[in-house]
């Protein structure tokens, strides 16, 4: 037990209190490698829908003459499920960096810090991925990737409040990129691989530089 | 002159008590293997340091259920929240005065 008569005391317990302050409240074993392979993945994605689905749709197009009502409903289909794998390999990715972190610290990966971040994340995505569901059911496509780029960016928002509170800025990106992409609807593809590509990998590595690259 | 020291909280003295009143302070509410894992303390030495402050007014506990088992959590206090609050205000003093 400490008696107190020394300053470094003093200053050692106020550390001691600021740390557990903000270990207990925040996750902070978010990884920027999960950023960069989940921007990665997005972008091989992107590409894919550019360079074979839509290539092969307007090959139909010139075979015929016309789009016909099945090829488009194929594509359609075809882009959902790129999406579901897109969207699947992007998160084991920066489940498995984040988890090589958490465990590299000596911390669990499931303790109330990431429960909470999860759930406030969570909120935001599910209501977005809702609302664009809703967009596909009305045959109404042109808004699914600012939807994407918005939804996406409030949910990081969010969960700023949770984990490094650098996150919001990626947010706030994602959120104005999707704003730009409502005046120009036929790029949607490209705005989503810069929002969900390019700056991941931007921000993955800016994240992986400030707080990582000295314990690798 | 006052002693800066008459501003410290003897409770606070000892590094667990300290260590959950920090974190009670910024979470509404925190269960013992919770508390235990970001502590890094035995269940025993927790245990002691948590009922001494439950008999100071600092925290207060809710013993409930999960299932079958016991799910016991902690929150602070209005009391413990003002004690803890003056017990830093003393530290912050203590090191101004130095400089």
């Amino acid at each position: 037990m400490s008696e107190h008569n020394q300053p470094t005391d003093s200053l050692k317990d106020i550390r001691d209190i600021r740390q557990l302050m903000e270990r207990s409240s925040r996750f902070i074993s978010l990884s920027g490698l999960s950023g960069v392979a989940a921007g990665l993945f997005a972008l091989a994605g992107a590409a894919i829908a550019r360079y074979i689905l839509f290539k092969n749709y307007y090959t139909a197009y010139d075979e015929r003459g016309g789009y016909s009502d099945t090829a488009f409903a194929t594509l359609k289909l075809q882009l959902l499920g790129l999406a579901a794998a897109v969207f699947a390999a992007a998160f084991m990715a920066a489940f498995y960096f984040t988890w090589r972190k958490s465990s590299n610290e000596g911390t669990s990966l499931w303790n109330p810090t990431s429960r909470r971040l999860m759930w406030n994340m969570l909120i935001p995505l599910a209501a977005g991925a809702l609302f664009i569901l809703g967009m596909l059911q009305y045959n109404d496509w042109r808004f699914v990737a600012p939807a994407c780029l918005i939804f996406y960016g409030l949910a990081l928002v969010n969960a700023s409040k949770y984990t490094l509170t650098d996150i919001r800025y990626l947010g706030y990106c994602e959120i104005v990129l999707g704003l730009i992409n409502m005046q120009w609807v036929g790029k949607g593809l490209y705005f989503w691989a810069i929002g969900f590509g390019v700056l991941h990998i931007i921000y993955g590595i800016s994240m992986w530089w400030k707080y990582e690259r000295k314990a690798a | 002159m006052k002693n800066p020291i008459t501003g410290l909280n003897k409770v606070f003295d000892n590094r667990i008590r300290l260590g959950v009143m920090s974190i009670l302070l910024v979470n509404e509410e925190v269960n013992f293997n919770d508390l235990k894992q970001m502590l890094e303390v035995t269940d025993g030495n927790l245990a002691t340091h948590l009922v001494n402050l439950e008999e100071n007014g600092y925290i207060k506990v809710h013993k409930g259920f999960i299932g079958k088992k016991t799910n016991t959590t902690y929150a602070v206090t209005k009391s413990g929240e003002k004690a803890f609050t003056d017990h830093i205000t003393a530290l912050e003093n203590m090191i101004k005065g130095i400089k």
